[in-house]
C-alpha cells in the first residue's frame, strides 16, 4: 500500500503546489474557485485520455512523441503564466486595494482566470497521466490487491492536497502590502522552472543541444529526488545536475517575463500621470 | 591544394561522425528488471538508449544522475538520448517497479 502511496503523493504535489500558489495569486478575482475547480476536473479528464493513447503519441515524431507532446503541454503552461503575470502587473494594485474590503472582487478578471484555468488543467494533466498508467498497472501486474492499491492512491492523493493547502494557507498569512509581490515572484520562478522542463525534454529527444552538460552538480549537498528537492524543483525549478541549454531556458523565461510585466506597468503609470487635455 | 585539404580533412572526420551517430544501447525490461542491468557507454559522447518493454504494464525510465524521464508503455520501444557524460556511474531504475528495475549506465 505504501509503495503506491508514495509514487502518488510525488506525482501530486506538483500539482498541488501549483494549485495552492495559483488558488493564493488569484485571491479577490471574482469566481476564481468555479474556474479553479474546472481546471482541475478538465486536467483529470485529460489525465485517463492521454493515459490511453500514451502508445500512440510516444510514436509519433519517430518515437519522441512524448517529449515533444510533454514539451508543448509545459510551453502553454509557461505561456499562461507569463500572461497572468503581465496582467497582474496592470491589475496586481487594484487587487490588492479590493482585497481589503469583505466580498468585493475584481469583476474583469474572468479571461485572465481562464488561462490560470488552462495551466491548472495542464499540471493536472502532466501529472495525473503518470498516475493513471501506473496505478492501471499495477492493477494489472495482480501483485497488489484493489483495494491496497485504491487505499494507496487514496493515501498519496490526501498527502499531496495536504501540502498543497499548507502553501495555499501559509501564503494567505502573509499581509496584503506583500501578497502580490510574492505569489507573482513564486509563479515567474514556476514558470522559468517549467520552461527548463521543457528544455530537458527537447534535450532528450535530440532536439537541441544540451551544451555543458551538468552545468554544475550539486548532487551530493541536495538531490533532486530528496523530498526538499522535489518540491524545491517544482516551486524554483530546481535541479542538481542541470545542463547548460536548461539554464539558458529557465533565465530566458525569467527575464521576458519580468521585462515585459515592467514595461507594461510603466505604460500605465505614463498613462496615468499624462495630463488630461481638455 | 585546398581541396585536397578538405578532402582529407572530411576523409579523416567521416569515421568519426559516422560512429557517434550509431552508438545505440537497448536495454529491455522483463519481469520488471533490466536486462542488462549495467551498461557500458563511452564518456563524452551523446548516445541514444532504446528500451523496450516486453511487459504487459508500462514503466518509467527514470534516472537522476543522467536527468531523464520517459514512460515506456507495455509491449513497446522508446529512444532516450543521454549524455555527453562525464567518466562515471549513472544509476536508473523503473519508477513504477522500483524494488527489482534497477540498473547503471557506465561511462568510461
Amino acid at each position: 500500500m505504501f509503495g503506491p502511496a508514495i509514487i502518488i503523493f510525488r506525482e501530486t504535489l506538483e500539482a498541488a503546489l501549483v494549485l495552492g500558489i495559483v488558488a493564493a495569486a488569484t485571491r479577490g478575482v471574482d469566481r476564481r474557485g468555479l474556474w479553479l475547480v474546472m481546471g482541475v476536473l478538465a486536467g483529470l479528464i485529460g489525465s485517463a485520455v492521454i493515459a490511453g493513447l500514451t502508445e500512440t503519441i510516444a510514436q509519433l515524431a519517430d518515437g519522441s512523441g512524448q517529449e515533444l507532446f510533454n514539451a508543448a503541454v509545459l510551453g502553454v503552461a509557461v505561456l499562461m503564466l507569463a500572461w497572468h503575470q503581465i496582467w497582474m502587473a496592470t491589475h496586481g494594485a487594484e487587487l490588492a486595494r479590493d482585497a481589503r474590503q469583505l466580498g468585493s472582487a475584481v469583476k474583469d478578471g474572468q479571461r485572465e482566470l481562464s488561462a490560470i484555468a488552462i495551466l491548472v488543467a495542464l499540471t493536472v494533466l502532466r501529472e495525473g497521466a503518470e498516475s493513471v498508467l501506473f496505478l492501471h498497472g499495477m492493477a494489472m501486474g495482480g501483485s497488489s490487491s484493489l483495494t491496497d492499491i485504491i487505499a494507496g492512491g487514496a493515501l498519496g492523493l490526501a498527502g499531496g492536497a495536504v501540502i498543497g493547502m499548507i502553501m495555499y494557507l501559509g501564503l494567505m498569512r502573509i499581509p496584503l502590502r506583500w501578497f502580490f509581490s510574492v505569489t507573482g515572484a513564486l509563479l515567474v520562478l514556476l514558470a522559468a522552472g517549467l520552461a527548463g522542463q521543457m528544455a530537458r525534454l527537447l534535450i532528450q529527444a535530440d532536439l537541441i543541444p544540451s551544451l555543458a552538460t551538468p552545468l554544475w552538480d550539486t548532487t551530493a549537498l541536495l538531490p533532486t529526488k530528496s523530498l526538499l528537492g522535489s518540491i524545491l524543483h517544482v516551486l524554483i525549478g530546481y535541479e542538481s545536475a542541470p545542463s547548460g541549454m536548461q539554464i539558458l531556458f529557465y533565465a530566458g523565461t525569467l527575464a521576458i517575463i519580468v521585462t515585459c510585466s515592467a514595461l507594461v506597468k510603466r505604460r500605465q503609470t505614463v498613462q496615468l500621470l499624462k495630463p488630461t487635455q481638455a | 591544394m585546398m581541396n585536397m585539404r578538405l578532402v582529407i580533412a572530411s576523409l579523416l572526420f567521416t569515421p568519426l561522425i559516422s560512429f557517434a551517430a550509431d552508438t545505440e544501447f537497448t536495454l529491455v525490461i522483463k519481469d520488471h528488471h533490466f536486462l542488462p542491468s549495467e551498461i557500458r557507454v563511452p564518456a563524452g559522447q551523446k548516445v541514444k538508449l532504446i528500451v523496450e518493454n516486453q511487459d504487459a504494464t508500462p514503466e518509467e525510465f527514470e534516472s537522476h544522475e543522467l536527468n531523464r524521464e520517459k514512460i515506456v508503455a507495455p509491449k513497446s520501444k522508446v529512444s532516450i538520448f543521454i549524455g555527453p557524460l562525464k567518466a562515471g556511474k549513472y544509476p536508473f531504475f523503473g519508477e513504477f517497479n522500483q524494488a527489482t528495475a534497477r540498473g547503471l549506465v557506465i561511462a568510461e
